[in-house]
């Protein structure tokens, strides 16, 4: 395993000669790997970066500027990153999806620091959702008011995905807690509901809240088409929480119930004082992915025309007058997306780093 | 079910035996507009497996490759490999098939001026074509192979009750089966196999096989996006076992490949194997983004039917039961083979 040699050599000069060695050229079939990988990348690394930069166009005002030079388009880009960024949002009051993005952007940072985990977050949030409302609803304070058909690009993409496991989470957390019940007819209900969830793609649910759902509903009763994306997308990613906290629920020894049984507290103060923190504790690592694909698959929404982040990329693209820069538009939204998820995967090492240092236990990570 | 009346919806599956009446791009059975709506299910159900099943072949040998490459001595290669993970388990799943899509229809240049890769693979803004294999001896030579793979699969199961199974499983046996069979069939049958290499005529290729951009991007892109996650599953699995164990077989002398092959990969495989079965449910599901690229698959065909027929509640029924259908029958095949490789305890 490479780490073990990290700390071995200094840095004289023949030390890091050393180093090298012993990593890439410490056998036969070593040194035929790098010389191929080596290889490989001179092939692949200078033309794409002679794409993305060196050739690419940064300033043109038109297509057909950029038809010209041989590389990235990224004056197409510049031009619709408006439209991107943010959708059909009315282009004058476009600052305020921005500035509701960055007010949620804060609030998860904020979330993420320990020396804010007290009660009081709880209501920054509170007030920090409500602002965000205020903001893209308008409607109050003078804000015009806007139809949130009308709402697009990053922040539907944000809102989606953080109100998702907002709600996500506790739901998955009951069923969890459901399938393990003692009680049949709950058991049965979640074990029915987290199968049948898990069993079908998360797009066939899209498509039976856009169609199905409003078919159910009672007359003159309708749900805002938003409304029920964001409710597929709770009810799809609960099923997948509830499966992985169940994980964790499984690894709690039996130990620890009956010793809460024996302090005499109630099958819900045993589970959120006892019980939760310590399974949930276990499975912080798969939680996080599971965040992480939420927020991936909030660009699903795309396939019942809702404006989110990769549709407004799609929308920029039907230009006429830009025509044929996928390429780019998509590695530009393709980095955004990357930026979040690689940022709460990294966040969600930490954590566990710490949670495992906290337990005192000695995990050997490689 | 006010609504439903309101719409003149009629419940119940007689529909599926209605005139479809739209064309799918991709038939690997026979349609046309005018067969039954039950068909062209039919047909989406088989784009669905078709995509999925060669996704789950070619993904496993390269997310099992990129795995250990991650572990690699050689510094270079485990960053690559890590660097490729990071990228591609970060991006989502729709903008990849997007990337690709676009790539291929509008970065690619027409037929005429086709990149050649390899001879006889061409790649160009109508997708990618490759040289196939033709003749009644290629009918031969497949009907072989999958008798033998039958004939293995059974002797598997049969191999703790009879001699003669236990006999045909043997490695070397089985080599011998898997050999003989597919030649036997093709000597059977007597002809000769030939290339169909493809040829340019007029604006597009004729012959060879032709994967359209719809197929070429879906394929592409649920493979280079699950290989990065089975490559985390196996990463894992391997790191699952303990150092004590690599030292052990290496103060035993083995060479680092036999340590791998003979100690780690067995115990590895017990945590690997569970986690894999979910990520050959992920690719199933995961191939209904095609309705987002337009290749016909079974959400997309089922999403037509019912914009058609307004008969959503069945439609989604019909999606349900295949994907629980296919999602039950991985299920049991992974948890008879976890069942085999899983440590007896006494």
């Amino acid at each position: 395993m490479p780490r073990s040699t990290l700390t071995e050599a200094g840095s004289a000069p023949e030390a890091v000669w050393l180093r090298l060695k012993k990593r890439l050229f410490s056998s036969p079939l070593n040194t035929l790997l790098t010389v191929l990988i080596a290889w490989l990348l001179l092939m692949v690394v200078p033309p794409t970066v002679e794409w993305l930069l060196l050739d690419a166009d940064f300033r043109s005002s038109s297509a057909q500027g950029c038809a010209d030079s041989s590389g990235a388009c990224w004056a197409f880009i510049a031009e619709k990153h408006r439209l991107i960024l943010f959708g059909l949002y009315p282009y004058d009051e476009q600052w305020r999806p921005l500035l509701a993005s960055c007010i949620l952007l804060g609030l998860i940072v904020l979330s993420a620091v320990r020396r804010f985990w007290r009660p009081s977050l709880a209501l920054g949030w509170l007030v920090g959702l409500l602002l965000v409302g205020v903001l893209m609803w308008g409607g109050a304070f003078g804000l015009s008011h806007v139809e949130n058909t009308r709402w697009g690009g990053l922040p539907l993409t944000l809102i989606l995905a953080t109100f998702g496991i907002a709600f996500a989470f506790p739901l998955g957390v009951l069923l969890a807690l459901g399938r393990r019940s003692r009680m049949p007819l709950i058991k049965a209900v979640c074990v029915l509901y987290i199968e049948l969830i898990r069993g079908v793609p998360l797009i066939s649910l899209l498509f039976m809240s856009s169609v199905m759902l409003p078919l159910f509903l009672p007359e003159g009763f309708s749900i805002d088409k938003l409304l029920r994306a964001q409710i597929a997308i709770i009810l799809f990613a609960a099923a997948y929480i509830a499966e992985t906290v169940r994980g964790g629920l499984q690894s709690i020894p039996r130990g620890q119930y009956e010793g809460a049984d024996s302090l005499g507290l109630s099958y819900w103060q045993q589970m959120r004082k006892i019980v939760l923190p310590q399974a949930l504790a276990v499975v912080i690592g798969p939680l996080v992915s599971i965040f992480i694909s939420l927020f991936k698959d909030t660009s699903l929404v795309v396939v019942i025309g809702i404006f989110d982040l990769t549709q407004s990329a799609k929308a920029a693209l039907a230009d006429p007058q830009w025509q044929g820069f996928g390429a780019e538009a998509y590695l530009f939204i393709g980095l955004i997306y990357f930026f979040f998820c690689f940022s709460i995967s990294r966040y969600s090492l930490a954590v566990e780093k710490r949670l495992q240092g906290a337990h005192g236990s000695t995990h050997y990570l490689s | 079910m006010h609504n439903l009346e309101s719409r003149n919806i009629a419940t119940g599956f007689a529909f599926l035996h209605d005139e479809a009446g739209f064309a799918i791009g991709e038939t690997p059975i026979a349609y046309s507009p005018s067969d039954t709506y039950g068909r062209a299910i039919a047909v989406g159900l088989l784009n669905t497996l078709r995509v999925s099943v060669i996704a789950i072949v070619v993904a496993t040998l390269l997310g099992t490759l990129v795995g250990v490459a991650r572990l690699s001595q050689n510094w270079l290669l485990a960053r690559l490999a890590g660097f490729y993970v990071e990228v591609v388990r970060n991006t989502p799943l729709l903008l990849h098939l997007f990337f690709w899509y676009a790539v291929i229809t509008q970065n690619m240049p027409h037929p005429r001026q086709a990149y050649d890769l390899l001879p006889g693979v061409f790649v160009s803004n109508r997708g990618i074509t490759l040289p196939r294999l033709e003749g009644a001896g290629m009918d031969g030579l497949l009907g072989g192979l999958a008798l033998a793979i039958v004939l293995l699969i059974v002797a598997q199961l049969c191999r703790r009750h009879s001699a003669i199974c236990r006999l045909i499983t043997r490695p070397t046996n089985a080599l011998i089966v898997l050999l003989a069979l597919p030649a036997l069939g093709w000597w059977m049958t007597g002809a000769p196999i030939e290339w169909d290499v493809p040829r340019l005529a007029g604006f597009n290729f004729r012959g060879g096989l032709t994967l359209s951009p719809e197929f070429a991007a879906l394929l592409g892109g649920l493979i280079l996006y699950t290989t990065a996650f089975i490559a985390e599953v196996v990463r894992s699995g391997i790191q699952a076992v303990s150092r004590g164990q690599w030292e052990a077989a290496a103060s035993l002398g083995l060479p680092r490949r036999l340590v791998l092959r003979l100690v780690v990969l067995p115990q590895a495989l017990r945590v690997i194997v569970p986690p894999m079965a979910s990520q050959y449910l992920n690719i199933t599901k995961n191939s209904s983004l095609a309705v987002a690229i337009g290749y016909p698959d079974l959400v997309s065909v089922v999403n037509t039917t019912l914009n058609q027929t307004g008969q959503a509640i069945e439609g989604i029924l019909i999606i349900m039961a295949a994907y629980l259908t296919v999602s039950l029958s991985i299920s049991l095949l992974m948890n008879w083979y976890n069942r085999r490789i899983v440590l007896v305890e006494r």
